[in-house]
C-alpha cells in the first residue's frame, strides 16, 4: 500500500502545484508509515519529484494524452492506483484536476474531499480539515470509504523539500477508445502571464475605478509585481472585464500570497472568495468600506492618486532589489 | 430534448454562517434559502433551449419538504415539472446516486447541475453523476450549443477557455458565464401562479453508500486590526510588504 499523488504537468514540465501536492502526499505517507508514489502524464522531469519526498514516479508517455482529457486521465490514475494498491490519492485544486476528480471518485467508489487546507488531523478515523460555505467556515470531515481522495487547496499546505532517492518507471494504462468521446477542439489560453489560479500576487479592481478605460492602472501595477489581474462581481456584470476575472463566491477563489484590492468595497461574497489569500491590501477612498475590516494593510485614498505613486515606488524598489 | 436541471437549496450568498449543536451542524436560524447560483445559470440556459428549441425541462432536488419553496421558484421561472427526492443529503456522492436513479428511469438527454454548491463546495455531483450513467461530461461550462445529437461546449480552464466537441446524453457542470447575469429571470406573478399547478413529484431515496461524514465545524479566526498607512507614505507600505509580510 502506498499513497498515490497525481502531479500535473504542462508541456512536459510540472505545474507549480505539483510540488505542493507531492509534499502533501509525503506527509500523509509519513503518517501512515508508507511511501508516496506519483503518477504523471508526459512529464519530462519526473525525477525532480524526489525533492519533495516522492519515492517512485509512474510516468505515462502517450501522444493521445498530450491534451488534457478528463475521462482518459481519470482512467489512467485509477489504473495506477490499482497497480500500487493505493488507498489514499492526493489531487490538486486546478480546474483540470477538479474536472477529473469526480470521475475518478465514481470509478473507484471512493470518498472524495476537496478544498483541504492542512495535513490529516487523524488517520484513524481518517479526518481532514476543509473549507466550506465558500471559505466562511471549516469542517473536519471523515473519509469512511476504503479508498480516499483528498483535493488539496491551492497554496494552503505549501511546498516542502524532502530530498529522497526517487525512481521513474514508465506506465502504460489501457484506455478504451470511447474515453475520448468528449474531445478538445480549441484551447484559448493566455501564455506567459500569471493566472488567478497560480499567481503569487493578484491585483484586483472594483467599481471604484469608474470605467474599463481606467484598467491600464490595474494592469500596470500587476505587470510591475508579476501579478495576475482580477475584478469584483459588479465589474464583470457591467462587462468592464471578462467574467473569467471575477473573483468571489460565485466567481473564482483566490489563494495568493498577496491580494491587492483597489476600489473594491468588500461585499461579504467578495471577501469569502479572497479570504484564503495570505496578505490582503486595500486601497479605497471610503474609510468605512467593509474591506478595511478584512485587510492586513490599508490606504484610505483616491485610487487615481495612490496607484500611480505605488507603481512608481514599486519600480524603484524592484530596481534596487533586482 | 428532455433536460433535467439539478437544484441545490443553499443559503443566500449574503448569509452569515454560524454553527450550532456543539458546532456539529449548520445553524439555519434566520437564513434565507435560494437556488444555488451555479444551478440558476444552468436553469436559465435550459430556459433558452425551451424557448428556442422546444426542450422540456424537469428540475430536481434532493432534500426534505423545507426545500419545496426553492424548487417551486424553479417552476415559476419556467421549468415544466419538478421532482424532490425525499432525503437529507449527506454528501455529494449520496446526491449523485439519488439523481442517477431518477435519470435512469426518466430518459433525459441533457443534465445540468451547478459546478459546485455554495454551501459545502464539493464540486462532485455533476462528474459523479455522469460517470455513474456513463454520459459525456463537461465541467465549468460557460457555453453550450446543441444541434441534434451533437453538442459544442466551452469550459473555463486556468488562464483561459477550451472548446469541446461532444454528444448527448451529456452532463454539464454549469457556472457563471453560461448565461449573462442580466438574463437571470425573476419569476413574475403569472409564473408563480402557474407553478402552483405544476407537478411536483416526491420520490423516496434509493439506498446509497456513505463515503464522508462532517464531524465538526468552525468559523475562521477573527482577523486582526488593519494597519492603515498614510496615502502620502507609500514607501511605508512597500517596506511592510517586503520586511514584515515578506510577500514582495
Amino acid at each position: 500500500m502506498s499513497v498515490l499523488v497525481y502531479t500535473e504537468s504542462e508541456n512536459g514540465k510540472f505545474k507549480k502545484n505539483a510540488q505542493e501536492v507531492a509534499s502533501y502526499a509525503y506527509e500523509v505517507a509519513q503518517q501512515l508509515g508508507t511511501h508516496a508514489t506519483a503518477i504523471s502524464i508526459n512529464a519530462t522531469n519526473a525525477e525532480s519529484l524526489g525533492n519533495n519526498g516522492i519515492s517512485k514516479v509512474l510516468n505515462i508517455t502517450d501522444d493521445n494524452l498530450k491534451t488534457f482529457n478528463a475521462k482518459a486521465f481519470a482512467i489512467a490514475i485509477a489504473q495506477a492506483a490499482e497497480k500500487e494498491g493505493a488507498k489514499v490519492i492526493i489531487l490538486s485544486s486546478s480546474a483540470d484536476t477538479k474536472f477529473l476528480a469526480p470521475i475518478l471518485t465514481a470509478k473507484l467508489q471512493a470518498a472524495y474531499v476537496p478544498n483541504v487546507v492542512s495535513a490529516p488531523t487523524s488517520t484513524a478515523p481518517f479526518t481532514v480539515k476543509r473549507t466550506v460555505f465558500s471559505n466562511k467556515g471549516f469542517a473536519d470531515t471523515q473519509l469512511v470509504s476504503d479508498i480516499k481522495i483528498i483535493g488539496v487547496s491551492n497554496n494552503a499546505f505549501g511546498s516542502h523539500e524532502n530530498k529522497i532517492e526517487s525512481s521513474v518507471e514508465s506506465f502504460e494504462p489501457t484506455i478504451p477508445e470511447n474515453s475520448f468521446s468528449t474531445k478538445s477542439a480549441e484551447i484559448d489560453k493566455v501564455v506567459g502571464k500569471a493566472t488567478i489560479a497560480d499567481a503569487d500576487i493578484v491585483v484586483s479592481g472594483g467599481r471604484g475605478l469608474k470605467g474599463p478605460e481606467n484598467w491600464g492602472l490595474i494592469e500596470e501595477l500587476a505587470d510591475v509585481l508579476g501579478a495576475a489581474t482580477a475584478c469584483s462581481k459588479p465589474v464583470s456584470d457591467l462587462g468592464w472585464r471578462p467574467h473569467g476575472e471575477h473573483v468571489g463566491q460565485t466567481g473564482k477563489p483566490v489563494a495568493s500570497n498577496l491580494y491587492i484590492a483597489i476600489g473594491i468595497s468588500g461585499a461579504i461574497q467578495h471577501l469569502a472568495g479572497v479570504s484564503a489569500s495570505k496578505v490582503k491590501v486595500v486601497i479605497n477612498s471610503d474609510p468605512e468600506a467593509p474591506f478595511f475590516k478584512a485587510a492586513d494593510y490599508g490606504i484610505v485614498g483616491d485610487a487615481f492618486e495612490v496607484v500611480p505613486k505605488l507603481i512608481e515606488k514599486l519600480k524603484e524598489f524592484k530596481a534596487q532589489t533586482a | 430534448m428532455k433536460i433535467l436541471v439539478c437544484i441545490s437549496n443553499v443559503p443566500d450568498t449574503t448569509s452569515k454562517i454560524n454553527f450550532t449543536d456543539g458546532d456539529t451542524r449548520f445553524d439555519n436560524n434566520g437564513v434565507q434559502y435560494v437556488i444555488n447560483p451555479n444551478d440558476e445559470f444552468g436553469l436559465t440556459r435550459a430556459m433558452w433551449f425551451k424557448e428556442k428549441q422546444g426542450a422540456t425541462i424537469h428540475v430536481i432536488t434532493v432534500g426534505g419538504a423545507t426545500t419545496e419553496p426553492t424548487i417551486r421558484k424553479a417552476l415559476a421561472i419556467g421549468a415544466d415539472e419538478a421532482i424532490r427526492v425525499n432525503a437529507e443529503p449527506t454528501d455529494g456522492f449520496f446526491v449523485a446516486q439519488q439523481l442517477a436513479a431518477v435519470v435512469k428511469a426518466g430518459d433525459y438527454d441533457l443534465i445540468i447541475a451547478g459546478r459546485e454548491s455554495i454551501d459545502y463546495n464539493g464540486g462532485m455531483v455533476p462528474g459523479i453523476l455522469a460517470t455513474l450513467l456513463d454520459f459525456n461530461f463537461v465541467n465549468n461550462c460557460i457555453s453550450l450549443e446543441v444541434d441534434g445529437n451533437t453538442a459544442t461546449a466551452i469550459r473555463e480552464i486556468d488562464g483561459g477557455k477550451e472548446k469541446l466537441n461532444t454528444s448527448l446524453p451529456l452532463v454539464i457542470g454549469s457556472q457563471k458565464g453560461l448565461v449573462a447575469e442580466s438574463d437571470l429571470k425573476i419569476p413574475n406573478m403569472r409564473g408563480i401562479m402557474m407553478a402552483r399547478q405544476k407537478k411536483l413529484n416526491v420520490v423516496e431515496p434509493v439506498s446509497a453508500t456513505e463515503t464522508t461524514k462532517d464531524v465538526k465545524f468552525e468559523k475562521p479566526a477573527a482577523k486582526g486590526q488593519v494597519k492603515l498607512i498614510d496615502a502620502d507614505n507609500i514607501d511605508e507600505l512597500i517596506n511592510l510588504l517586503h520586511n514584515e509580510a515578506k510577500v514582495i
